[in-house]
């Protein structure tokens, strides 16, 4: 069990001079708490398996330390980091049985027999692999083969904590759910430190407590699930996370407020005064609001603003509704018994759900 | 779904049952046909039966080749195997100019044909002239005549062989380690694998696959060798390396005894075909076989 920290933390594929060379990992300073469940949330490419693969030790990074519970490990082979990881492909020595497997990691670390078997049993038991133990590991189906891999891992007394790469990504649908359960189990019963990397939003969401917003190398938010939706701090995370994603309204601000397409939106008047400074100091400024959070209604009303619109989508237990307002396109997501219709309407945006971003971050 | 019958899909199959025919069975059935009958010329010919096989079975001299022919076969399988294994884990395992220049130069024993092998080797191992003839006679002082002496003999072959087929063992074993992902590494790593571990525990099993190939193509090249003996003493010193290729064309070209070499042509084959057989299946079930 670790506290994981990254101090100026940055890495590069390229040679050159710190700074002057294109980065895989933008220089970060994170601390990660001990037993925490951490997801990383990007796009392929984002820079979240290498920092992954800085923590195991498999990329050494090319600026800055890695520190578990204050030891500086930078250094350290992956084997002495006390580091379990699980891969996107199942990783499972063929040739041997189920038992055997789960022993692998022990027996390379001399562990005495009582012991290792205890262990073994242990984890099986666990993972729901009892009945498995004496069969080829190879002839197993693909969440069994990734629970083996975990195994691997948790059969070590002395894991600091785990690493996921995309571990869903060969597993059937309808076992997904499962799995992720089973996960989330092991982690309460064990407390370890478990960090997850994946593409997939609702797997980010539901299975950490803090999620890590990675996009082109940058670390755009940690946060919990609930932060990412209410506050995003940046237009992508308002983007990315959410279906569909955050409204993203490009917008102007003048003495009278800011504005939509000509169309005036209210806003506290403090915030409005901050935009404006923004403004002045130049950046391109953007209006966000979740589409969960407009309010809309079919006949004219104070304080709502005339649109037209121009598609509605029953999804059953709730409705997406595209409008028009002026050139802009603002979605809404409304409940399944909102009776809504195409052609004009009116809706407003909750001052206390409506955000200002500059240059794609959050003006706070 | 109803199915179009249509006589003109024959035509498609044709050029693959004229190539077979043309390739195999026109060839082995002229061999069968030798093999039944007592040809003395064109016009005169009897049928003889199974007389010329149960001849072949008895036959003392084909005992001789025959064990001569398996001991030649494990022999070059025991060197072959776990040296082209080790000469894949050396390869250089990212790209880049090393690896292609290793593969070329590996590959190149591939490119020649083999009776330039064999004039290659006659010459490399004259005592008087041949670089290594020379060092093992003169230089390490051990009286070196491979015409004469049949282990000499025995032991150029080999080298011979090994020297020139070594080559496809390594590509294909390392065609196999390069297919193994990252993440089995990674995974090894994590959990502490000795290098022993590694390849005993994910390198091996991960080439089963080709090595099953490279056992299959080089036993049954190296039960069919002809050339490398031939070129260098014809099947001598006596009989120490006739073998069984080269018994069976003196039978059937020298002593033109076209009956029992036809024969022994079938027996070879069926023996042939039944160690692939029996390999394919031990290997196949190696791998994916129940558990212990």
């Amino acid at each position: 069990m670790a506290r994981i920290e990254f101090r100026n933390l940055a890495h590069s594929y390229h040679a050159g001079a710190p700074g002057a060379r294109p980065y895989a990992l933008q220089p970060m300073n994170q601390a990660w708490d001990d037993g925490g469940a951490y997801a990383l949330l990007g796009p392929s490419g984002c820079g979240k398996t290498t920092l992954l693969n800085i923590i195991s030790g498999l990329i050494h990074p090319s600026e800055g330390r890695v520190l578990f519970d204050g030891v500086d490990v930078t250094d350290l082979p992956t084997a002495r980091r006390n580091i379990a990881q699980v891969f996107q492909f199942p990783v499972i020595y063929d040739t041997m049985t189920v038992f055997d497997n789960l022993a692998f990691p022990l027996r390379n670390r001399r562990t005495a027999a009582p012991e290792l078997k205890r262990r073994v049993e242990q984890v099986a038991h666990m993972l729901e692999l009892s009945a498995d133990l004496g069969k080829r590991a190879s002839g197993l189906s693909a969440d069994a083969k990734q629970k083996i891999s975990l195994g691997r891992g948790l059969v070590r007394s002395d894991v600091a904590a785990i690493l996921f790469d995309e571990p869903l990504t060969v597993i059937d649908p309808h076992l997904k759910w499962t799995l992720r359960r089973k996960l989330k189990q092991i982690h309460q019963e064990l407390k370890l430190t478990l960090i997850y990397v994946t593409h997939d939003q609702s797997e980010a969401l539901t299975f950490a407590d803090q999620v890590m917003v990675l996009c082109e190398g940058r670390v755009l938010q940690l946060g919990s699930p609930t932060e990412l939706f209410e506050h995003p701090a940046h237009t992508f995370v308002g983007h990315f996370i959410g279906s569909p994603g955050m409204n993203l309204l490009p917008c102007t601000i003048d003495a009278s407020g800011v504005r939509v397409d000509g169309h005036a939106i209210e806003l506290e008047p403090a915030y409005a005064e901050r935009a404006r400074d923004a403004r002045r100091a130049g950046g391109a400024l953007v209006m966000g609001i979740r589409p969960e959070f407009v309010r809309y209604r079919r006949h004219a009303e104070a304080g709502f603003l005339p649109v037209e619109v121009t598609a509605v989508e029953d999804l059953g237990n709730y409705k997406i509704a595209t409008a028009r307002l002026g050139a802009q396109v603002v979605k809404m997501k409304l409940g399944e018994a909102t009776s809504v219709a195409s052609g004009p309407g009116w809706l407003s945006f909750p001052r206390e759900w409506t955000r200002l971003y500059v240059d794609g971050a959050v003006l706070g | 779904m109803n199915k179009t019958h249509d006589n003109r899909a024959w035509l498609l199959v044709l050029p693959v049952v004229l190539l077979v025919a043309f390739n195999a069975v026109i060839p082995l059935m002229t061999v069968v046909n030798y093999s039944v009958q007592d040809v003395f010329d064109a016009t005169h010919r009897t049928f003889v039966g199974a007389d010329w096989y149960r001849d072949t079975l008895h036959n003392q001299r084909l005992h001789h080749a025959l064990e001569r022919q398996f001991v030649f076969s494990g022999l070059v399988l025991l060197i072959e195997l776990p040296l082209g294994v080790a000469i894949a884990l050396m390869m250089p395992k990212r790209g880049g100019w090393a690896t292609s220049l290793t593969l070329v130069l590996i590959a190149l024993p591939l490119l020649i044909p083999w009776n330039v092998i064999g004039t290659i080797w006659i010459v490399f191992l004259r005592p008087d002239i041949g670089l290594l003839g020379h060092f093992i006679d003169h230089t390490l002082g051990i009286h070196f005549d491979y015409p004469t002496v049949p282990i000499q003999a025995w032991v150029s072959v080999m080298l011979m062989e090994v020297w020139h087929w070594t080559s496809l063992v390594a590509l294909l074993a390392y065609a196999g380690l390069r297919a193994i992902p990252d993440a089995y590494y990674q995974a090894a790593h994590i959990d502490g694998a000795s290098p022993w571990a590694v390849f005993r525990y994910i390198q091996l099993p991960k080439m089963r696959g080709v090595l099953t190939i490279a056992i299959l193509l080089r036993f049954m090249d190296s039960f069919l060798i002809y050339t490398e003996p031939f070129v260098l003493t014809g099947g001598g010193p006596g009989d120490s390396t006739t073998f069984l290729s080269i018994y069976l064309v003196k039978l059937a070209i020298g002593e033109f005894d076209v009956g029992r070499a036809g024969a022994f042509s079938i027996i070879y084959l069926l023996i042939v075909l039944a160690f692939s057989y029996v390999f394919y299946q031990v290997l196949q079930r190696v791998g994916t076989g129940e558990a212990k």
